[in-house]
């Protein structure tokens, strides 16, 4: 590495700075990247074009072309050649361009991801993390706005997570990074830029576990569970409930396998309505995951079944469509107001 | 006449049969096949100076090719290029949410299209709106997918055009099928059998698809032509980053024909695309064409290409400008005059205004749409769905009402 990376990175420790999420991401990567020269980041136009969301800007420049590999337009070779790195003791990160270009290399994932460990009886570990931009939101055409989530945290042997803000991006890219099962890190793509979500990075901080879900507001009247993107979702509707006189308790999953439900509990317990938010088609989803468990263990607790709000049992619409396909505050007030006349 | 074992494994030395002076069809295809291991890699029937090269091979392809013709493949391209400019311009207007521009590719495209009849298929990418124009599909009905208020809106079977493909490489393995379906149907033998071409990019070359549609497409001998239109670039990376040899090299590898042809030739892309279309016609595929062509915008209209590429080299491809050619050896063999030039200019601005008039008038597709089509028969769980929806959105009619 050169002195000038070290530096900006040194720099960057020193400094508390206002990062947008997709700055969050880059500079938690290059954090991990400098303290482990293992670390590789492989994907399609990750180098010299720093992806095609500049996630990875920079970094080909600062770590060369050996550390920042600009692969060949291939899903299943990215992701089956990381397995072969990890194998070997390198700690890839795969960035794979748009969700819907995951399914190329959805056999390695399951079969070989998933399973090594497993089959292997623990010989084998592969610290692999495979970065997804997803969810839509930003007016693309087909297959660039998918939740396909649920799909992988339904695969044993699979650790899936999702951030929702800076601070979390920064911080869990590289505790994906650092650990040694495989991570499917799904990355909240209309919130990368957003200048609205800028928010402070401290290096020095000491960062909560990876694996857990968190309250990001309190609130008595119902609880909003979400991830990723919906999060913002979520806390809107939370600032709009509250001219309702509404207050909604609002936690972000972070971890959608394994799923930490211990903090969705207690909230159920106390406001006794749980409204869980999703882009995602429903059916045999996360949320029907969530519904299911929180029906099992707040049974006594609950005063209205849980509610979902979703995407639809559709593929995803062209995008003149989707701001009705999208949940929004709207759908999500209107699910609390139905689980509270209940 | 080289056989297929020495195309397979190449004698040192052995010349190109295409060299004879009348080449029977048969003799064609191994001189290419020869020609394709030793000689020039490019097959050019006009020169980037607009200079009429003479092929002893592919002549016969274009011999019906007179000016009129030559006039209507200029016409094409003029009319594609302007149609794709002012896209482009839209998408810059926030009227369409992305365009993909074919700008450069135009020669590769109208040439192929052209070479099509009316029982063939094309299976296209994303980014063949000039083989979409030539299969007659209107631009009207291609623009829903940048407008985003449709993934598709043509008719395929009218058409002869299946729908675009983003994810890369499926269409390939999806035309196989479909060629393999043509033969196992026995729509193939003769003149009047049909084929399929299927288009696909350098980059998508990597894909293990693209891989499987070359085994398969051996395997069964399905008439399927791949045209890879290599335009240098799979968004930020070069060919080089796809491969270590010429991607039409890598024919021989699953045993059938690979050529290499100018892709900003118009006659040299319809005069190969008519040859390799005809052995699939005549129970001789599948073929591999690589139009080597180059991107001359973006990948997309969200791209930067400053980022990864050098002004030189785009200025360097400027010279090799598929209409400009054409222009220029109609203009100096007098087969059209300047008239003709401004009415295709004229013809082409008018085709583009009327797009744009059409865009801007486009109406956004009502929210029952999202939960149409997804079944071929109803799904209750869908309809209950749609019904709910529907009746929550009526709320806030009737809210705002009051
Ligand atoms: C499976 C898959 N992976 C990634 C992408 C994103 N992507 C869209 S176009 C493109 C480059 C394609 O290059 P090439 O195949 O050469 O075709 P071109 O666009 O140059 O015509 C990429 C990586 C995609 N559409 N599908």
């Amino acid at each position: 590495m050169t002195a000038s990376v070290k530096s900006t990175v040194d720099a960057a420790k020193n400094d508390i700075q206002k990062l947008t999420i997709g700055k969050a991401l880059n500079l938690g990567l290059r954090t991990a990247m400098e303290a482990d020269d293992k670390v590789i980041v492989m994907g399609e136009d990750v180098g010299k074009l720093g992806g095609v969301f500049r996630i990875t800007d920079g970094l080909q420049k600062d770590f060369g072309e050996q550390r920042v590999l600009d692969t060949p337009l291939a899903e299943s070779g990215i992701i089956g050649t990381a397995v072969g790195l990890a194998v070997r003791g390198f700690r890839p990160v795969c960035e794979i361009q748009f969700e819907g270009f995951i399914f190329p290399g959805f056999d390695q994932i399951v079969s070989q991801v998933a399973k090594l460990h497993y089959r292997t009886q623990g010989k084998v570990k592969v610290p692999l993390v495979i970065r997804v931009p997803f969810g839509g939101g930003i007016g693309a055409v087909e297959h660039h706005s998918e939740s396909p989530e649920s799909l992988f945290a339904h695969v044993p042997g699979l650790k899936v997570v999702s951030c929702s803000n800076a601070v979390d991006a920064y911080w869990m890219i590289q505790q994906a990074i650092a650990s040694d099962d495989p991570v499917l890190f799904f990355e909240p793509k209309r919130l990368y830029h957003s200048g609205a979500l800028r928010a402070e990075v401290d290096p020095t901080a000491t960062p909560g576990p990876l694996f857990a879900s968190r309250v990001l507001r309190t609130g008595t009247t119902a609880t909003v569970v979400a991830y990723g993107p919906s999060v913002k979702v979520a806390l809107d509707a939370a600032t709009a409930a509250e001219e309702d006189g509404h207050s909604l308790e609002v936690i972000d999953l972070r971890t959608l396998s394994p799923l930490d439900l211990g903090p969705v509990f207690d909230s159920v317990r106390r406001t006794g309505r749980l409204v869980a938010l999703s882009e995602a088609p429903g059916e045999s989803s996360l949320t029907s995951e969530i519904a299911t468990r929180v029906q099992q263990e707040c049974f006594y607790s609950l005063e209205a079944p849980v509610l979902r709000v979703t995407g639809f049992d559709t593929p995803y619409p062209p995008a003149k469509l989707e701001e009705h396909y999208l949940p929004d505050l709207d759908r999500v007030l209107d699910a609390v107001d139905r689980s509270l006349a209940w | 006449m080289p056989s297929p074992e020495q195309w397979t494994h190449p004698e040192p030395g052995a010349g190109p049969a295409a060299e004879a002076a009348q080449p029977t069809p048969e003799q064609v295809i191994a001189g290419l096949r020869a020609t394709n291991e030793g000689g020039p890699e490019l097959t050019q029937l006009l020169t980037p100076e607009g200079e009429r090269l003479s092929s002893s091979v592919f002549d016969r392809y274009v011999a019906d090719i007179d000016s009129e013709a030559l006039r209507g493949l200029y016409r094409d391209m003029v009319l594609v290029r302007r149609a794709d400019r002012e896209s482009n311009a839209m998408q810059r207007q926030g009227q369409l949410g992305i365009w993909v521009p074919l700008l450069g590719q135009e020669a590769a495209q109208i040439g192929s299209g052209r070479a099509l009849k009316s029982g063939d298929m094309a299976f296209p990418s994303y980014r063949e709106h000039g083989v979409a124009y030539t299969r007659g599909v209107d631009f009207k009905e291609l623009i829903g997918i940048f407008r985003c208020t449709d993934h598709s809106g043509w008719d395929f079977k009218k058409h002869g055009f299946h729908p675009y493909t983003i994810v890369i490489g499926n269409q390939v393995l999806n035309a196989t099928g479909y060629a393999m379906g043509q033969k196992f149907e026995g729509k193939v033998g003769d003149d009047d059998g049909e084929a399929t071409i299927v288009y696909f990019g350098d980059g998508a070359t990597s894909q293990g698809d693209v891989h499987e549609g070359f085994v398969w497409a051996a395997v069964y001998d399905a008439p399927v032509v791949f045209f890879c239109q290599n335009n240098q670039w799979a968004i930020s990376e070069p060919t080089e980053r796809q491969s270590r040899l010429p991607l039409y090299q890598r024919a021989r590898g699953y045993g059938f024909p690979g050529i290499r042809v100018d892709g900003n030739d118009v006659l040299a892309c319809l005069a190969v695309s008519r040859w390799a279309l005809e052995e699939c016609r005549h129970g001789n595929g599948p073929v591999l064409i690589e139009a080597f062509t180059y991107r001359m915008d973006a990948h997309t209209t969200t791209d930067d290409p400053t980022r990864y590429r050098l002004s030189d080299e785009l200025e360097e491809w400027k010279l090799k400008d598929p209409i400009e050619r054409v222009r220029a050896y109609l203009a100096r063999g007098g087969g059209a005059d300047q008239a003709f030039f401004d009415q295709v200019q004229a013809d082409a601005d008018a085709f583009a205004a009327e797009l744009r008039e059409y865009v801007f008038s486009m109406a956004d597709p009502p929210p029952s749409r999202i939960f149409d089509n997804v079944y071929a028969d109803p799904s209750p769980v869908l309809d209950a769905q749609r019904e709910e929806f529907l009746s929550y959105l009526d709320g806030f009619a009737t809210a705002g009402e009051h």
